[in-house]
């Protein structure tokens, strides 16, 4: 939903001015998105939602300080994931996820998976719940520095500076971490959605007929 | 330069964000060409970015929206949370 610019502008001027009822309005576009925000992070749906509240909350605090050079998503996308950071910080790394960070910087080899039969985007997949469950799983799988990265630039659609800075991370950083990101992902969902797409000839198949 | 599908896959991120210089794009390109692996590797990865960026795939909670909202408007109504209006 590409909201209008302008009239955003002008419905922050006239909250900052005093008619605050308006925030409803300005913030209502994004509500989604600052939830999905804080979800792929924290993967708990009650704190995904009181934190997205928060956000919004805050948001409205510190309205005055979106300066405008930014979208104003990206001001609040920014604000959800350091939310949704604080708390999982709060709820202190599990074990598994500090030797996770600890692999980062290895050079990492990747396969992918082989999928030749799936070459359309099956978005009828998604009509299934279970299609969408597999997606979530896979996203969640993810290691919160890779997750974090992918959910911005891939999901609510940061460029790489925007997510560099909502971060605190480089743009060379936010790009290492974007590909394994992917990547992992391309290996966790590749195997599920062969099985969704359509019966048809394979590699091999279309190779030797 | 011939290119290894190894070294293909290394860049199938650069290659969807279109940050590829032009000469390793033309490299590449040509291998996906003649490469039924590689061009369905980077199939895949790109529709399952779509898949996962797509708007079903992630649902708000019942009555989500009413309840942030009517927090909202609690938020709203205390002086203290209130922004700095003008003098």
């Amino acid at each position: 939903m590409p909201a209008n610019v302008e009239h955003e502008k002008a419905l922050i001027g006239r909250i900052l001015a005093g008619d605050v009822d308006l925030f409803h309005e300005l913030v209502r576009p994004y509500e989604k998105l600052v939830y999905v925000t804080i979800f792929t992070m924290l993967r708990n749906e009650a704190e995904a939602e009181d934190g997205a509240q928060e956000v919004m909350i805050n948001a409205f605090r510190h309205l005055k300080s979106f300066r405008g050079d930014s979208k104003f998503s990206t001001w609040l996308v920014t604000i959800a994931m350091n939310e949704a950071r604080q708390r999982l910080r709060k709820a202190k790394a599990a074990p598994q996820e500090s030797l996770d960070e600890e692999k980062e910087e290895r050079e990492g080899d990747f396969t992918p998976v082989v999928l030749t039969d799936w070459r359309e985007i099956p978005s009828e997949a998604l009509e299934k719940k279970e299609m969408r469950q597999k997606i979530r799983a896979a996203v969640e799988q993810l290691p919160p520095i890779y997750r974090e990265v992918l959910v911005l630039r891939d999901l609510e659609e940061l460029n790489q500076e925007e997510t560099a800075n909502a971060l605190g991370i480089s743009i060379t950083l936010v790009k290492v971490r974007l590909h394994r990101a992917r990547m992992m992902l391309q290996k966790l969902l590749a195997p599920y959605l062969k099985t969704a797409a359509p019966a048809n000839k394979g590699f091999f198949g279309r190779m030797f007929s | 330069m011939k290119l290894e599908c190894k070294h293909v896959w290394e860049h199938i991120s650069e290659y969807l964000d279109h940050q590829l210089d032009a000469e390793l794009l033309k490299d590449i390109e040509n291998h996906l060409e003649n490469c039924e692996v590689c061009s369905a590797i980077l199939d895949s990865t790109r529709n399952i970015l779509v898949l996962t960026a797509d708007n079903r795939t992630y649902e708000l909670p019942v009555g989500y929206s009413e309840r942030l909202h009517k927090r909202l408007e609690k938020a709203l109504r205390d002086a203290e949370s209130a922004p700095e209006k003008p003098a």
